[in-house]
């Protein structure tokens, strides 16, 4: 019997759809954070914390939870250092602490809101007058220390979301670079709560605008897993169109833009030009140019249009054609090689320690996509690779965005070639109990679970693939000069508004 | 090559597109609003400065494409600036969380007058989804004086420039 197994022994599971919840004794819930990969998720509701384990290695997935007594639960920080921000969020929304927890300083209470503990069973008292956050000390930055401190944000000086980052510098190098976020914390689990999954998917597509379709396919995967169905085939099928057309999107919009911070603009006017093109097909295929509200729990709202898949094919043809010659640039124009190369290094091992996914995970050697393990409708009747990469840097994360577009790009040709005929959605019956699911956003994969108490939601979280990018920009930022920061972030493209939630 | 690229490009002409006009009642509504020393110190331009006040991201996409090669914003004096100190426009987006009020009002406080602010997206109008959360104050006008609303969930970029235009028509007299 595994450890694992002799830790889940005697533990009860309870019925969660399509992978089990555990609940554990404190001793058997930090067991399990030391036995298994490293946890993708903590949260909470008003008397459990819960931990989302997705292990590929020992395909196993399950989520463990403990109960919160006196108000405290076993830290799990301490063994797994991604634990320590979702402690802090758990700490503010519910009030649970972390017992010997590395950090207990406030995360997304800004000392901001009416309230604190907004999702406790009964909300906390009006919080004390906002003090000035608190960072982490770094030898040196100290009054009369030989490091000067560089604050930047919340309002940043460009068409970018908000957040602040504390630069500790020596000079030009950065030291160490500390993010404060939160504040686009718009309490999306608080509106999700009583509200039918049909009526809650408005908020799972605006979790982090850019990833909309993802978001709402792993939302409505949670939903329809917790209802016991599945939605039909040409519903998946056009789900993946569409998810497949927003990591086209998102990519050439985000490789426009990284070279352009490496002074590299006619890439950019390049890559603007065909991701406009691409979002114009898909307002005539899909209605929306973001494709915001067609996927619903049950299928999607709306069938492609005629004429759709054309505008679509030929937007794509037309990028495809022009990729090869773009993509040359990374080595034939030696400035941009110069940014790109060895800029913003993702230590060795963070991106397994972390469970990083998406381009910053794979362009760090983490071979992993939602898309492949665990699966879901349709990716199992397709063919794809996945591009990994060990450098870890900057050009490395461009070069993995290159090799997924071509990638993405095939499989819409693929899908549209073959719809399947049928409906595109059907009735979610009026249900409880839980679900879990996972999509892979053009960030890496995204989690969903929820609990459904007679067609309500009861409790939800949502895992943004992100929670996991943040601390990498962190490790893989010191060293770097401040002018490379944004490079290196833009590099990155982690979620503010997915982690603020 | 770069080169080549930038030759076939020049062989081709220009790809930004033509505009239609905005509104007259929306420019005559925007026109009354503006006093005529701020037409005369300001011209045909406007400076422009973004403010994430909690958006979801969707909005930012599509004032990025504002200034891809399609719609190219310069072309009618609308810039993008880097800081509010430089900015006529202050293009606010997002429901207002809470925990973004006192940054988005030291923003706009920062800006020299005359400035207008906009309110770009539902979020921006009224909170929109996000509308009676604790966490947000419910749109723009909830924190600072909003002189334009440019409705949508994103608005396209089509939209958010023929309101920037109206702005720049009524701004012109
Ligand atoms: S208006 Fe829509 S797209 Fe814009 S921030 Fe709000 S939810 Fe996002």
């Amino acid at each position: 019997m595994s450890e694992i197994e002799t830790i889940l022994r005697g533990a009860e599971p309870v019925p969660c759809a399509p992978w089990s919840r555990y609940v554990l004794n404190p001793a058997s819930w930090q067991a399990l954070a030391a036995a298994a990969a490293p946890p993708m998720a903590l949260w909470a509701d008003t008397t459990q914390v819960h931990a989302l384990y997705a292990d590929e290695a020992r395909n196993l997935i399950l989520i463990a939870s403990c109960a919160v007594q006196n108000g405290r639960y076993p830290a799990l920080s301490p063994l797994r250092p991604g634990a320590r921000w979702f402690e802090r969020m758990i700490a503010d929304l519910w009030g649970h602490a972390a017992e010997g927890g590395v950090d207990a300083r406030p995360w997304l209470d800004h000392g901001r809101w009416p309230n604190t503990l907004p999702m406790a069973a009964r909300p906390g008292p009006p919080p004390l007058p906002p003090e000035p956050p608190e960072f982490l000390p770094v030898p040196g930055a100290e009054e009369g220390g030989d490091l000067h401190q560089v604050p930047v944000g919340p309002i940043h000086a460009g068409i970018i979301e908000p957040g602040h980052f504390r630069f500790s510098c020596l000079g030009e190098a950065v030291m160490r670079m500390e993010a404060r976020l939160g504040y686009t914390h718009k309490g999306t689990l608080g509106l999700m709560r009583g509200k039918s999954p049909r009526a809650a998917a408005r908020f799972a597509a605006r979790l982090s605008g850019d990833a909309t379709v993802a978001h709402s396919i792993a939302f409505a995967r949670a939903a329809e897993a917790a209802c016991g169905i599945e939605a039909p085939p040409r519903a998946a099928a056009l789900r993946a169109v569409m998810a497949e057309v927003e990591r086209v999107a998102v990519h050439l919009g985000d490789i426009g833009a990284i070279i352009n911070d490496a002074a590299f603009s006619l890439g950019l006017a390049r890559f603007g030009w065909h991701r406009e093109m691409v979002l114009r097909a898909t307002a005539a295929a899909f209605g929306h140019r973001l494709m915001m509200d067609v996927v619903v729990p049950g299928g999607v709202v709306t069938d492609i249009a005629p004429g759709g898949a054309e505008a679509l094919r030929e937007a794509l043809r037309a990028a495809a054609d022009e990729m090869p010659a773009l993509a040359r640039f990374q080595d034939d124009v030696a400035s941009l090689a110069d940014r790109l190369i060895g800029t913003g290094i993702v230590p060795p091992g963070m991106a397994e320690a972390f469970a990083a996914g998406g381009t910053v995970g794979r362009a760090a050697g983490r071979d992993a996509d939602a898309r492949r393990w665990p699966g879901y409708p349709p990716y199992d009747t397709l063919s794809f690779a996945v591009p990994v990469r060990t450098e870890g840097d900057t050009d490395a994360r461009v070069r993995v965005r290159f090799a997924e577009l071509e990638q993405s790009m095939a499989m819409i040709q693929a899908l549209l070639a073959r719809l399947p005929e049928g409906p595109l959605s059907i009735a979610l019956p009026t249900a409880s109990g839980e679900g879990i699911g996972v999509a892979e956003t053009f960030r890496g994969d995204a989690w969903h679970w929820l609990r459904l108490d007679h067609g309500a939601i009861a409790a939800s979280f949502v895992r943004d693939p992100s929670w996991a990018h943040w601390p990498l920009l962190e490790a893989a930022v010191q060293d770097i000069v401040v002018a490379d920061f944004p490079l290196c972030n833009r590099s990155f493209n982690a979620a503010y508004s997915g982690v603020d939630l | 090559m770069p080169l080549r690229h930038i030759a076939r490009a020049v062989l081709r002409g220009p790809v930004s597109e033509k505009l239609a006009a905005p509104a007259p009642a929306t420019v005559g509504e925007l026109a009354a609003r503006l006093d005529a020393a701020s037409q005369a110190r300001l011209g045909r331009s406007l400076a422009i400065r973004h403010v994430d006040a909690g958006s979801c991201n969707g909005c930012e996409l599509e004032l990025h494409a504002l200034q891809n090669i399609v719609y190219d914003l310069e072309r009618f004096g609308l810039r993008f600036v880097a800081s509010p100190r430089h900015a006529d426009v202050l293009l606010v987006t997002g429901p207002v969380t809470r925990n973004l009020v006192e940054a988005l009002r030291a923003t706009v406080a920062a800006a020299p007058d005359p400035k207008w602010v906009v309110a770009v997206g539902d979020c921006g109008v009224d909170g929109g989804v996000f509308k009676g959360s604790y966490a947000v104050a419910g749109g723009v006008s909830a924190a600072v004086p909003v002189d334009l609303v440019i409705a949508g969930c994103p608005p396209t970029p089509a939209q958010v420039l023929l309101g920037l235009r109206a702005l720049l028509e009524a701004n012109a007299g």
